[in-house]
């Protein structure tokens, strides 16, 4: 498959998985009160952050956003120390400060998520500028949905990407909602990856239920960023399976769409179909995959549960 | 010493820093060949090159976002927004990503952005160009806040705020870029939190900063005449804020006036008088007086343009009133 070996594709299958029950746990967790505030749960969309993170090198930054977490587990963040943010714990990646929306990790070059809708696409501008300044051939990719592509910011930013020819590639996880807003009717030109066109820079439509698909799109585009030649903008069109956060019922949505996605898109199932079909990996291998994943899991919420509050007297330290 | 326009103390400042630093570049509209709108980086582009003195489109939010995206990854830009009015167009950018960036990354990150700008009243550029927007900025935890009078601040200033690792807003006003200062050939920065006595007195004190640390000290040299002695204390960074420094002068005068081109209605000065009443009640002879911009948009014309905004007379006034 695409110049993949056998080992990543169960690498990346188990990447799948991980973001998945993550995610399941937090859903859990967050309606038994155990987490509070906001949560965007990213399942239904996790092929997009597993097979861009693949495509880049270590020395590459990201930029996520609100639905965050696939982004930050897919770039190897620490599943432990996420689980304890959201606990507002302490040992957390930002000390209990900023709970899902903000998970930041500068040896992972996660240059964070955002809680505004498209926040850190102008920031991308500036990573870009950095590793252009740099001269080291690194790249920035910059994740963010349908409903940041209609905010201002991605004209400023993708126009002046375009004109300095700075390595970011954008990816638009057009998961169809804006919370509740469809991009259908959001989205004049219907396709945000069109739009490439009014910057002059390649534009790719994809599906992102697709690993390899997200995988090798990332990973031209990033050979494309890196050889000086700007930035790339690629449409992954995904579905979001449950609603915008654990207590939406997302009734805006018809009975028979969810039904299609969640059986025909699922990229979590998909993936683990392909790679049994093409007889990379078995299910008896799966089964192992999956609890290891589900002893991971439980050792995060462990190491959240048991980890100390923030220091009231400290949390001001931050502050100059 | 030699004296020279606020304007050349910038481009001085910024020379130096762009000399010793090679992370420190330029980046904003018309600040190329241009020289910026108000000529402070004139010649800098021929001397640094398009590499680290970029020009941009105008996309405030964009040039933001590329300062704060270079600042995260080991560079220390200097961004310039035109007018302090353009900032509100980045407002997200400035207020929820710049300011909160070290906060919620639980002071893993740093930010180490300058934002350059300039406002005020005085050139007739009506609602739009003349405002005095600081408070906006004072409100937002994250951010630190400096408004420098003189040249001499505003170059010390300025080399502190390249160096310092939070976001700056450095705000200018429109009427200093022209006016001569002393400034030291050798090389000195001015240090954050630290007021500037501009002037010594004994009967008020005068709290102003910006272009209204000028009109204070004609107000005071006329009142002088008159034999009323005027402290003007001029704050120069309002976030962090030498508050000791006012209130030492206050304890000595007993009595407080604030001047503030900016709008009175949730302005720094109302914030500073509370302030300083919870400290110095006990010590103050009169009611502190606050001699601030009317709650009104900038007018255009000339005689209305002024009279929106405190002059000589008002301070004068003011003075005369807590006496």
């Amino acid at each position: 498959m695409a110049g993949l070996s056998n080992e990543v594709m169960i690498e990346m299958l188990k990447k799948l998985i991980e973001i998945r029950r993550f995610e399941e746990k937090a859903i859990q967790l967050y309606k038994t009160g155990k987490i509070w505030g906001y949560l965007h749960p990213c399942i239904g969309q996790e092929a997009i952050p597993v097979g861009a993170c693949q495509a880049i090198g270590i020395q590459d930054y990201i930029i996520s956003n609100h639905r965050g977490h696939g982004h930050c587990i897919a770039r190897g963040a620490d599943m432990g120390k996420m689980m304890a943010e959201l606990f507002g714990k302490s040992t957390g990646y930002c000390k209990g400060r900023s709970g899902s929306m903000h998970i930041v990790n500068m040896e992972l070059k996660i240059l964070g998520e955002n809680g505004i809708v498209g926040g850190g696409i102008p920031i991308s501008v500036g990573a870009g500028l950095s590793c252009k300044m740099d001269g080291k051939g690194n790249v920035v990719l910059c994740f963010f949905g349908d409903g940041a592509a209609n905010n201002g910011v991605f004209h400023e930013s993708l126009n002046m990407s375009a004109i300095f020819k700075l390595p970011v590639i954008y990816i638009c996880e057009n998961n169809m909602y804006a919370i509740s807003m469809r991009s259908v009717d959001s989205v004049a030109c219907k396709d945000v990856g069109k739009r490439s066109c009014a910057y002059g820079i390649p534009g790719h439509i994809i599906d992102g239920s697709d690993p390899v698909e997200v995988y090798n799109t990332v990973k031209k585009a990033a050979g494309h960023a890196r050889d000086g030649r700007g930035p790339s903008l690629i449409e992954a069109k995904t579905y979001r399976f449950y609603g915008h956060h654990p207590n939406d019922p997302a009734e805006y949505r018809g009975k028979e769409e969810v039904e299609y996605y969640t059986s025909e898109k699922d990229p979590v199932t998909n993936f683990k179909g392909r790679l049994l079909e093409g007889k990379i990996i078995t299910e008896r291998e799966i089964e192992e995959i999956e609890s290891e994943v589900d002893k991971k899991i439980k050792d995060a919420v462990a190491f959240a549960e048991k980890s100390p509050e923030p220091e009231l007297e400290k949390f001001l330290e931050e502050v100059e | 010493m030699r004296e020279i326009e606020y304007r050349e103390a910038i481009r001085e400042a910024i020379i130096e820093e762009m000399d010793r630093d090679r992370k420190v570049f330029l980046i904003g509209e018309d600040i190329g060949i241009y020289g910026g709108a108000f000529k402070a980086y004139k010649g800098l582009l021929d001397k640094y090159g398009p590499d680290r003195v970029i020009n941009t489109p105008i996309s405030e939010a964009a040039i933001i976002g590329a300062g704060i995206g270079a600042a995260l990854t080991g560079y220390r830009p200097i961004v310039e927004i035109m007018f302090i009015d353009f900032a509100t167009l980045a407002m997200d950018q400035i207020a929820n990503q710049a300011a909160k960036i070290h906060f919620m990354s639980g002071g893993s990150l740093n930010v180490p952005l300058v934002i350059r700008t300039q406002g005020g009243v005085g050139k007739g550029l009506a609602t739009q160009h003349s405002q005095s927007l600081e408070a906006w900025f004072y409100h937002i935890p994250g951010l630190k806040v400096v408004m420098p009078a003189t040249s001499y601040d505003v170059k010390g200033l300025l080399k502190t705020a390249v160096r310092d690792n939070s976001p700056v807003i450095f705000i200018e006003h429109k009427m200093i870029y022209p006016v001569k200062g002393a400034v030291p050939e050798e090389e000195y920065t001015i240090p954050f939190g630290k007021a500037d006595i501009k002037r010594k007195g004994e009967d008020v004190t005068i709290f102003a900063y910006s272009n209204m640390v000028i009109k204070s000290l004609e107000a005071a040299e006329e009142l002088e005449r008159e034999g009323i002695s005027c402290e003007v204390v001029d704050p120069r960074t309002l976030v962090p804020l030498d508050i000791d420094e006012v209130i030492n002068s206050v304890k000595k005068t007993g009595r407080l006036i604030i001047v503030s081109e900016a709008c009175r209605r949730g302005s720094v000065a109302s914030d500073i008088s509370a302030r300083i009443t919870e400290r110095t009640f006990d010590c103050l002879h009169a009611p502190i007086k606050i001699v601030a911009g009317m709650d009104t948009p900038i007018p255009y014309n000339s005689t209305l343009e002024q009279a929106s905004i405190p002059q000589k007379a008002d301070i004068i006034k003011a003075v005369k009133e807590l006496l």
